[in-house]
């Protein structure tokens, strides 16, 4: 994997500390966790864990207690809430665990949604039907499948559109929320082999979250939720 | 895109958006026709005499005056001589006068004496005149013209024989005088329908054998000899007068109210009309309550809707958050919504009105003669409509900021 800077961290995490006011028995403590830019990370740890609230905090969803949160040495969590969405929107590719599109909007509606909220990201796309339908095709959907209505998709085409959706306007950060879960093995290694070379082609950082330990070894680094963040 | 996404939504949910634009296309309905029949009626009522400047009757009421004299409801109190009635007439502002002489019936319909002058001043309507559709003037003494009710509920025609009864609710007809209907009047949508107009003097004629209203026992005056007395009225009910210029009506009326000889009581039509239909508009405030209530209702219906969608739209609400929109932005989506389904409902419900006004105008017109108007909207059905997208915009708020915390607070977590 060649990176373009290893120096260059798309996420630097320090002393973060979070809890949900009406859980009083979940607290999250992550000391120090940073991802290089280009990196392909997977996100271990068990049900509970904080993983997905981690991802909340990075995608700005959420601000910390306390600590820090950098995207490409951006501070976030000082940033307002409006901002925030404005940043995730220009920075980050999200994909969720399943259900990831809009089910009335076809697939071209739904993989340019993010174009409509991010100038910067649309200003990457010079045609942007084209380039969606050029995604997809990398990600061998079927052609017919872009003016398609996304609940006429199968679980795993739904998934792959929601790759392409992530990935449209070259994002620098791709974070997927256990995307796999809902397929079979074999599904899974070509979902993951087809999202790996679209990241790489984008030249974006992926932090995927899985519980799935068999998965570690397709990517660059394995962070273990268990291992960054501190017990309270 | 959003404006798109937003109908695709809609139509996603087709059957449950239709029933909601249909529930609440019927309820703005019939506030629209309740209140279309509202103006409606009320412009056939103040249209039921025009250019009229005075009623003359009696000492009474002025709602009672206008009951009787041109809405042939109820009874006069008393009658006005004929010598009170020229002392009015004699005066220099009246230009010109209608004498009324109400009081007996035919059938249930009321019997109006009067002269030629009623058929060219009585104005309805904006000004128009009652034509005769079929027959003839009152040439002879023993002519009836008849309102085109009449014609239509007795299935009346021109030559039909009939007999005026005395009074209102008497067993006594003046069956030794024999009427023919000699003309019969184009329908007006007036009380004048429902008339039967005869002379002043057939009134005169008809009671030749009665005293004090009763009929003088063992008295019968042949047909022929009355025709040969003089039957110029000595009473009359009430009378419609016109002045020469508007600037004397006061002068005029204070006049007459302060008449010596006898109690008058002068009225202005329009004031007493507006008298009216304050008393009759109880009944309109109840109705346009009933039809606010209804729309208000299904108001909470739409909002009910949206929100019981809210909990499976969750998914959808945190996609939209995962591409950048911000909470405000789900907000408006939720807002939109309710402002299409506003928007189609009044669309689906000016359409079904003028379809219903359409096919039920001349049935209305003839069985109320109430004459709708269908051609246009009202400035005040387009407040009423932008106030009703504004409420709707407004009780999306409930659902929409709940959705906005929903946003806010489920992250990437999406609880359903």
């Amino acid at each position: 994997m060649e990176k373009s800077n290893l120096n260059e961290k798309t996420i630097q995490i320090n002393s973060v500390k979070f809890h949900w006011s009406n859980k009083s028995k979940f607290k999250l403590h992550i000391p120090e966790l940073s991802v290089d830019k280009g990196e392909k990370v997977l996100l271990l740890g068990e049900s509970g864990s904080g993983k997905t609230t981690l991802l909340s905090l990075i995608c700005g969803f959420l601000t910390p207690l306390s600590g820090n949160i950098q995207l490409n040495e951006k501070l976030i969590n000082d940033l307002s809430a409006t901002k925030r969405d404005q940043y995730r929107s220009d920075n980050i590719g999200i994909i969720f665990q399943q259900f990831n599109l809009l089910p009335y909007a076809n697939v071209i509606d739904n993989i340019l949604l993010p174009l409509y909220f991010s100038k910067s990201r649309s200003a990457n796309v010079n045609n942007q039907r084209e380039t969606a339908i050029s995604i997809c095709k990398s990600l061998r959907l079927p052609e017919d499948v872009v003016n398609m209505k996304a609940s006429e998709l199968s679980v795993g085409q739904q998934q792959r559109v929601a790759v392409a959706r992530a990935l449209i306007g070259n994002p620098p950060l791709v974070i997927a929320d256990e995307p796999t879960s809902s397929l079979d093995t074999d599904a899974q290694t070509i979902f993951l082999d087809l999202m790996f070379s679209q990241v790489a082609s984008s030249n974006s950082t992926l932090l995927m979250v899985s519980h799935d330990k068999s998965l570690s070894s397709k990517f660059d680094r394995v962070i273990d939720m268990k291992n960054v963040s501190e017990k309270e | 895109m959003l404006l798109k996404l937003t109908f695709n939504s809609l139509y996603a949910r087709l059957l449950t958006v239709a029933m909601t634009v249909f529930a609440i296309s019927l309820s703005l309905m019939l506030y629209m026709s309740v209140e279309k029949l509202r103006t409606s009626a009320y412009t056939s009522f103040t249209d039921t005499i025009s250019q009229t400047d005075l009623i003359v009757g009696a000492r009474t009421s002025s709602v009672q005056l206008l009951l009787y004299s041109v809405f042939r409801i109820g009874n006069a109190t008393n009658n006005i001589t004929w010598e009170s009635y020229e002392d009015v007439i004699n005066k220099k502002e009246v230009a010109w006068s209608v004498p009324i002489s109400l009081g007996d019936s035919h059938k249930g319909f009321r019997v109006m004496g009067t002269n030629s002058e009623f058929f060219k001043r009585y104005k309805f309507r904006g000004g128009q005149s009652i034509e005769l559709e079929q027959g003839n003037n009152l040439d002879d003494l023993y002519d009836v013209i008849i309102g085109a009710g009449v014609a239509e509920k007795l299935n009346y025609s021109v030559g039909t024989p009939l007999i005026v009864s005395h009074g209102l609710q008497s067993f006594s007809d003046h069956d030794d005088q024999p009427f023919r209907v000699s003309g019969i009047l184009a329908k007006t949508g007036t009380p004048v329908d429902n008339t039967v107009i005869v002379s002043l003097e057939a009134i005169e004629a008809i009671h030749v054998d009665w005293s004090t209203g009763a009929k003088i026992p063992g008295q019968i005056t042949p047909v022929e000899e009355i025709r040969q007395m003089d039957l110029s009225p000595k009473n009359i009910t009430a009378a419609l007068i016109g002045v020469n210029s508007k600037l004397q009506i006061f002068q005029l009326q204070r006049w007459i109210n302060e008449y010596p000889e006898e109690s008058l009581s002068s009225i202005l039509p329009g004031v007493a009309l507006q008298e009216l239909w304050r008393i009759v508009g109880v009944v309109e405030n109840l109705l346009l309550g009933i039809s606010v209530t209804v729309i208000f209702t299904t108001l909470i219906g739409m909002t009910a809707i949206i929100f019981s969608s809210l909990n499976e739209r969750r998914r959808e609400m945190a996609i939209w958050r995962a591409m950048g929109a911000s909470p405000k932005v789900v907000i408006g989506l939720l807002m939109l919504e309710a402002f299409i389904i506003s928007v189609m409902s009044i669309i689906v419900s000016t359409v079904m009105l003028f379809l219903t006004l359409y096919v039920l105008q001349p049935w209305i017109d003839n069985t109320y003669g109430i004459l709708v108007n269908i051609e246009t909207l009202a400035v005040k059905d387009i407040y009423i409509f932008m106030l009703f997208i504004l409420s709707a915009s407004l009780v999306s708020l409930i659902p929409a900021i709940r959705a906005y915390w929903f946003s806010i607070n489920d992250g990437m977590t999406i609880k359903i």
